[in-house]
């Protein structure tokens, strides 16, 4: 299958290992991958502010960078979801359009789309702790939401790791609570957003997990910043470098 | 000019009260624990959901009818209908139904319109003594603060708080702290008062087109002494609070007090159609912008709310700053997207108190859009030009650079170089919001387009 | 223009489009849905899921059970002699109780309450509740039940009988059973009068009754009373 691989602005900055992992392991399943080179940003931090007319620009080249091809993978939650659901500060263009139904994100191209069965290379015999991040779960349907308290119980995410061999999903207080990134937020409501990380932190500590797993970088990089803080012996992990078996 | 208020600044001032901000949370994430329970015990809870944002939504796609329906209604059933197009109206409509009663004091129950209008000072300063009823609203009156959560106005503090509140000015034991204690304190201070009040006053929480009458849910009773001992009831109730017929009250009630505090109805739900033997009741129909918001295609579905407060309690921000963060009647994610429809230059930081989790949306019985519309609001703000200057420069900048391939590439070097080289001082300071409670990310040896362009490009 | 036309004509201006027509239905059909969307399945695995009785089954012990989740209590009472023993047995010490029900005696009259201010002192209220709802483990009073509505409110404790037989499910099924306008008050009493207002402590007695006692027995004349 052939494919364009998005790489979320931060990642590409500070994260280049999970880009990797993401593009080895769409490899490995069989997908060809192309990287646009004039790639930036999806637009998302302009956006989220309010200010359509920073975002656009952003926007517009993200169009330009992917309007060439069916399919976009891209290994986070918040960068996709904002470019299904509020990449508007642009004209609407059919080219636009097409972008924006095609974008994928990371957990549901595997699991929905290539609908993987297994990861016969890969290994985690770690206690790991799941974090969907908000986008993921409200905003994707990446697992139930645990307001829907009646709602069949299912997480995309889940399903993936559970083909990883040894690894250990361990289960924490309060699984969907915000870890308080949510973008400029993690500035401008600082007292705020440490207090949530802080706390969200320490449910997974309590319970012993030794790597907090995420489909969404920025969610794990705020956790970082107070684990490393705190001098806390947790570690971050994307989940295409468990999926992709590769070295961390 | 009014002030701006700054959610942040004191959202920040209350966390720096530890054991306030982790009972706070503690107490409030129970609520929504306590929610779930009862909701699990609801099979067709999403149904509900669905009927009562119908429901809603209809009637106000057809609010003047109902409007029209309800005062014609209860005026046959000998309630006083009155209209008030704004907060200073209807205060004064209120003050006028009181002194022509010749009204000295006034013992009142929970309403959050009579809190968004401003009565009490207003009457207060006209000589009419206006007392709280409801424990938690008492607690806030005698700390002159407004109530912190919809349900539990005074769930900000903690009982040595309010002891310490009492001792001053109920003349309670200030060591005693027991809540059962402080409750009975309050039960025989607010009993006189009861008895002595010349008038009653409400809210409403559902007005009844089909039938003429209004519903109040509490669970102290206030509302009902209220309305039964003094020979005067005035409620005061939002346009919005409409619904078309008696049967669509089931709906409505089996939802309220579940998305609230878990349990299946407030211990009273009151029920009022005309006025009780030996009594007078007036109603006082309020717009105050609930009119223009009903104009607004982005923002309308505010309007359904049935004020059940489940939305601040899952919120993991109001959680953390409390109530009183938001500086006004309303709080919490039903606050950050009413408030600014009140004074948009005042509210504009509140939209972006929130980390856009979409929780609300997830709770609300009837499914308001909430967090939408919170980023809505973002864009209205900007819009208008109201974003703080540090916020527009900053996103300015970043807009340009993000959108540029040689810009970011240069943005990424100059960061990975201040990052890997500066001295730790000049990465954290009071500048660098960030770095007050957390570390920044280390810096990797190549991004990930340079690690492309050597592994993949070459030789392609 | 005076308010209410300012007000009607904003609204009318501001009627957001299209019109949403009130929805079909909602007679919640608890068991059609429980059933049809395969929630029974997966519900018996979740903990703590209220059992609400299938047809056929009495509502009681689910009405008593939620009723007592309410803070409210409940006894059995034979006749009319057992609901006057059991008062009696309850509140030995009470100096004033006013009783709208013939089974039980009280010694104010409420025919005689000209103004409800003179209901300040009783410490006990007996009245009639002609309607319970299962779900809440609520009661309803109205004017008719209680005379003088706040005696529903002033007592310091509250007696209600209640006919197992007027138990229905759900408050759908109550409005269906009211005609809310033949009464200027009504209520529905979900155990007695509660706060979680101080650290969300639970407290009964906040302002009204202290406690709400169900005596359950069935109504009809009484002989010997």
């Amino acid at each position: 299958m052939k494919l364009a691989l998005f790489i979320p602005c931060y990642i590409d900055a500070f994260f280049p290992e999970v880009g990797i992992a993401t593009l080895e392991l769409l490899e490995r399943l069989g997908c060809s991958v192309e990287y646009p080179l004039d790639q930036t940003c999806c637009g998302q931090p302009m956006a989220n502010s309010g200010c359509q007319d920073d975002a656009a620009p952003a926007e517009a080249q993200l169009v330009r960078c992917f309007q060439g091809f069916d399919t976009v993978v891209g290994p986070s939650g918040s960068c996709v979801h904002h470019v299904r659901f509020h990449l508007d500060a642009i004209e609407q263009t059919p080219q636009t359009q097409k972008v924006r139904g095609s974008t994928r994100e990371l957990v549901e191209f595997l699991h929905d789309d290539l609908k993987v069965e297994a990861f016969p290379w890969a290994s985690f015999p770690h206690k790991v702790g799941l974090h969907n991040s908000c986008t993921a779960v409200r905003g994707l349907g990446h697992a139930r939401p645990s307001e829907r308290v009646n709602d069949l119980y299912f997480s995309k995410t889940g399903d993936l790791l559970g083909k990883v061999q040894g690894l250990e999903l361990v289960e924490i207080d309060r699984p969907d609570e915000c870890c308080g990134f949510g973008g400029s937020f993690c500035v401008t409501d600082e007292a705020v957003s440490a207090k949530m990380g802080y706390d969200k932190v320490q449910d997974f500590y309590r319970h012993g997990v030794e790597y907090i797993a995420s489909a969404d970088m920025s969610c794990l990089l705020h956790m970082k910043g107070v684990i490393d803080r705190l001098n806390l012996p947790l570690k971050v992990i994307h989940i295409a470098q468990i999926l992709n078996g590769g070295p961390l | 000019m009014t002030q701006v208020v700054d959610p942040e600044a004191r959202a920040a001032r209350f966390i720096a009260l530890e054991i306030h901000e982790s009972t706070h949370d503690r107490l409030v994430w129970g609520m929504r624990q306590h929610r779930d329970k009862a909701v699990a015990g609801i099979p067709e809870w999403e149904e509900l959901r669905e009927l009562a944002s119908q429901i809603k939504e209809h009637t106000l796609t057809h609010l003047d009818k109902y409007l029209e329906e309800f005062e014609a209604k209860a005026t046959s059933l000998g309630t006083h209908v009155h209209w008030a197009r704004d907060a200073e109206e209807h205060n004064s409509v209120v003050y006028d139904i009181l002194s022509a009663h010749r009204v000295k004091s006034v013992i009142k129950s929970k309403s959050m319109l009579q809190e968004e209008c401003g009565m009490t000072p207003f009457l207060q300063n006209r000589g009419i003594e206006v007392t709280e009823s409801d424990l938690g609203e008492r607690i806030q009156q005698l700390s002159n603060e407004p109530p912190s959560h919809i349900v539990v106005p005074a769930i900000h503090k903690l009982r040595t708080d309010v002891a310490e509140l009492f001792a001053k000015d109920l003349g309670t034991d200030p060591k005693n702290s027991d809540p059962h204690y402080l409750a009975e304190a309050m039960r025989n201070n607010a009993r006189p008062r009861f008895m002595a009040a010349d008038a009653g006053m409400t809210g409403g929480n559902f007005a009844v087109a089909e039938t003429g009458g209004f519903v109040v849910c509490t669970n102290e009773g206030n509302a009902d002494i209220g309305a039964s001992v003094p020979p005067l009831h005035v409620a005061s109730i939002g346009i919005e609070k409409l619904i078309p017929r008696a049967r669509d009250l089931g709906v409505f009630l089996r939802m309220l007090s579940r998305s609230a505090l878990g349990t299946p109805m407030t211990q009273y739900t009151s029920h009022f159609h005309g006025p009780r033997r030996g009594g007078e009741l007036h109603v006082v129909l309020v717009d105050n912008t609930r009119s223009t918001r009903l104009g607004s295609p982005d923002f309308w579905h505010a309007l359904k709310c049935i004020r059940c407060g489940a939305c601040m309690n899952t919120c993991p921000v109001y959680r953390r700053g409390g109530g009183l963060s938001y500086g006004a009647t309303y709080s919490g994610p039903i606050g950050v997207i009413l408030d600014p429809g009140f004074d948009l230059r005042k509210y504009r930081e509140l939209p972006y108190h929130s980390s856009l989790c979409g929780s609300c949306t997830e709770v609300c019985p009837v499914k308001i859009d909430i967090s939408d519309q919170i980023y809505k609001w973002r864009r209205v703000v900007a819009a208008a030009g109201l974003l703080s200057l540090t916020k527009r420069v900053g996103m300015s900048a970043l807009g340009t650079t993000l959108a540029h391939p040689t810009l970011f590439d240069a943005a990424e070097s100059v960061a990975e170089t201040v990052l890997a080289h500066a001295p730790r001082s000049l990465l954290y300071n009071s500048l660098n919001p960030w770095g007050k409670h957390r570390e920044l990310p280390t810096v990797p040896k190549q991004t990930f387009r340079q690690w492309y362009l050597e592994n993949r490009k070459k030789g392609s | 223009m005076n308010a209410r036309d300012a007000i009607l004509t904003a609204v009318r201006r501001n009627l957001p489009q299209p019109p949403v027509p009130l929805p079909a239905t909602h007679e919640t059909d608890r068991k059609a849905i429980a059933g049809g969307l395969g929630y029974k399945e997966h519900l018996n695995h979740m903990p703590e899921v209220s059992g609400f009785p299938d047809d056929g089954e009495s509502n009681l012990p689910y009405f008593l059970k939620q009723l007592e989740a309410m803070g409210g209590r409940s006894f059995d009472v034979a006749d009319a002699t057992a609901a006057r023993a059991k008062v009696a047995e309850l509140f030995p010490t009470a100096k004033v109780i006013c009783s709208v029900v013939p089974e039980v005696p009280g010694n104010r009259r409420i025919a005689d309450v000209r103004d409800p201010h003179e209901l300040n002192d009783v410490e006990v209220g007996v009245v009639r509740s002609p309607l319970g709802v299962a779900e809440a483990g609520a009661i309803w009073l109205s004017q008719h039940e209680l005379v003088v509505t706040a005696l529903g409110v002033l007592s310091q404790h509250l007696v209600v009988l209640l006919d197992p037989a007027a138990i229905v499910d759900t408050l759908h099924d109550a409005y269906g059973r009211l005609d809310l306008t033949a009464s200027p008050y009504g209520v529905f009493l979900a155990g007695p009068s509660a706060t979680g207002d101080i650290e969300g402590v639970i407290i009964h007695g906040a302002q009204g009754a202290r406690s709400l006692t169900v005596l359950l027995l069935k109504s009809g004349r009484q002989p010997g009373s």
